[in-house]
């Protein structure tokens, strides 16, 4: 740090590059923004769709899944378990844990009712048909 | 220490170490889930366990920032705390609202929680790191309001330094980048989009400017340097950290339905935010270097150095490792995550805590250091937790490493659970390396207690 760097230029770069870069970013959420109905599948939307994500959500099941590639990586990734296994395994697969199986990671019973399964299912069919660059490699997540 | 209102600091700093312990052992209890995975089922399944894990670290963080903010802005700004009292009583209800959460992830079903704390009233629960009730979301709100009142009124009523002002736009910034937690639409791409301005822009934004508030005020105490070189030092850093953190952001929007420019704004903005980090790390041994005085508290100095080298590897380099977006397609969503998440965390954040903490603590008990046997005794926590966290991420990337190979580039990719498997031993390592981390962390605990007749030598 030479003497003709001075500490009001440090401070200067540092206001103005926050601003300018926070500007941009505000600029690319707005694009963003208008650029989301083609790949977020919005128009499939429905209330067992948002019944299906209240369901996720207070089950916590990110706290063993990833979903889309966020979560915990204690379990499988679910963005695409819809495809993967179908909605019969998915179902049959809830209502019969825990496997008990000794030594081995159990999932809770959540006690969801066939309804509720069926919503949480809508909810995972919504997710595997985002379009999201085609994540994940392949089928198995 | 200098302003009798400093004192507040303490209480704070004690709960942070404490639910740092808390943190670690259901970090352990996890680690052993992974290998043992009926261990504790039903009783505490891994969901709550990382969710517990997850939150006390957030709490025990934000403990710590607000503990060094107390103690480091009444000398700061050369005048006493705008109220202390304020300060002890937010302390209480913060205790209490996090030891309420706690027990209740522990205590209750998750869905039976979100009912009774307002969660159909207004859905925020479920999300990763995000999943406290709505009223523990407000009274963090409530109680980050607050010290931002005392805090800021202390700053204005006294002497402004760049350190406190840093201190202050991150401390804000916190708060109000907190507030997209309230936000949960529907839509799922819209959500995880505004979820990272909460996670995002803390750890790789404002609280970068936190850290290096804390560490530029460490160095100042322990070196003796001439302040001017260390606030251009810490605006350099900051600009550095926000230029590229802010649209580095992009680095996690690349498979989640955004829009595929999101590729080349993130891998290149998230290519260079190890820059800022490097700096911190040249920035600390420079200073320490140029040091004009010998500051007793040898610990101190030690934390402060370890915080710039630990965060240059965790955030830094093992950010960059995943970052680009060609290399993010395959391992997004693996124990590469996981590697990067725990040393970044710790040699940021953990780090920097504890080298306030380090600094402060004999301070606030009365006498400028420890004495040689107690600071050698945390000297070798130091060594053993940094270590052991080492290994932790390196045991991490061997197992992400292996799970991206067989399940997704191997021409005969395998399901999640048959790779779990084969990648075990990696976390039984792990596991064992999390049991040193805790003796190291034991050995940091005792050194607060260890009496010794060898005099704290005096500055």
């Amino acid at each position: 740090m030479s003497g003709t760097f001075t500490k009001a230029m440090a401070r200067n770069i540092f206001y103005g590059g926050t601003v300018f870069f926070f500007l941009l970013f505000l600029a690319l959420t707005f694009d963003t923004t208008n650029a989301l109905p083609k790949t977020d599948n919005r128009q499939n939307i429905t209330p067992a769709v948002a019944a299906g994500k209240h369901i996720w959500e207070t089950r916590n099941c990110i706290g063993c899944h990833t979903l889309l590639g966020e979560g915990a990586y204690y379990a499988p990734e679910l963005g695409n378990v819809y495809v993967r296994r179908g909605p019969e395994f998915i179902k049959a697969w809830i209502v019969s844990q825990p496997t008990g199986a000794p030594g081995r990671r159990q999932m809770p019973n959540f006690h969801l009712s066939d309804e509720e399964i069926d919503q949480l299912i809508a909810f995972l069919k919504y997710t595997s048909e985002i379009g999201n660059q085609n994540w994940p490699p392949n089928i198995e997540g | 220490m200098k302003y009798q209102s400093q004192a507040v600091a303490l209480p704070y700093f004690v709960a942070a170490i404490g639910l740092f312990v808390g943190q670690i052992l259901f970090g352990l209890v996890m680690g052993l889930q992974y290998v043992v995975g009926d261990f504790l089922f039903p009783e505490i399944p891994f969901n709550v366990a990382r969710m517990v894990h997850t939150n006390l670290l957030i709490v025990w963080l934000l403990f710590g920032f607000m503990g060094a903010a107390y103690y480091l802005v009444p000398e700061e700004s050369e005048t006493e705390l705008y109220c202390p009292r304020l300060a002890l009583a937010l302390f209480w209800v913060f205790l209490a609202a996090g030891a309420l959460t706690i027990l209740g992830y522990l205590l209750v079903d998750y869905a039976t929680l979100a009912k009774y704390t307002g969660n159909d009233v207004l859905a925020t629960m479920g999300r990763e790191f995000l999943e406290q009730p709505l009223l523990t979301k407000i009274g963090i709100v409530v109680v980050a309001l607050a010290f931002l009142f005392n805090i800021t009124m202390t700053v204005l009523k006294g002497r402004k330094t760049s350190i406190t002002v840093v201190l202050l736009l991150g401390l804000w910034g916190l708060a109000i980048f907190f507030l997209f937690s309230f936000y949960n639409p529907t839509n799922l791409v819209l959500d995880k989009f505004y979820w990272w301005w909460v996670v995002h822009l803390w750890v790789e934004g404002v609280w970068e400017l936190i850290m290096a508030a804390l560490l530029a005020f460490v160095l100042i105490k322990v070196t003796g340097v001439d302040r001017e070189v260390i606030d251009k030092w810490l605006y350099v850093i900051i600009a550095l950290a926000l230029v590229t953190g802010i649209i580095g952001t992009g680095h996690h929007y690349y498979w989640i339905g955004a829009p595929g420019y999101w590729q080349w704004w993130g891998s290149i903005f998230s290519a260079l935010e190890p820059i800022p980090f490097f700096a911190m790390t040249v920035f600390a041994f420079n200073m320490v270097n140029r040091r004009r005085r010998e500051h007793p508290n040898k610990a101190a100095v030690l934390w402060a150095l370890g915080t710039g080298v630990m965060a240059f590897l965790g955030a830094g380099v093992w950010g960059f490792l995943h970052t680009l977006a060609p290399v993010n397609y395959y391992t997004h969503g693996s124990q590469i995550t996981a590697a990067h998440g725990h040393m970044a965390f710790y040699g940021a954040y953990v780090m920097v805590v504890i080298t306030i903490i380090s600094y402060a603590m004999p301070i606030l008990r009365g006498r400028a250091c420890n004495s040689r046997k107690a600071q050698v005794l945390e000297m070798w926590s130091f060594w053993l937790m940094t270590i052991a966290m080492v290994f932790i991420t390196l045991f991490l990337t061997a197992a992400g490493i292996l799970q991206v190979w067989l399940q997704r580039i191997s021409d005969s990719p395998m399901p999640f659970m048959a790779v779990q498997g084969q990648v075990s031993l990696f976390y039984w390592l792990r596991e064992i390396s999390g049991v040193i981390f805790l003796i190291g962390l034991i050995a940091y605990l005792v050194s607060f207690f260890v009496k010794d007749g060898d005099k704290p030598a005096t500055t």
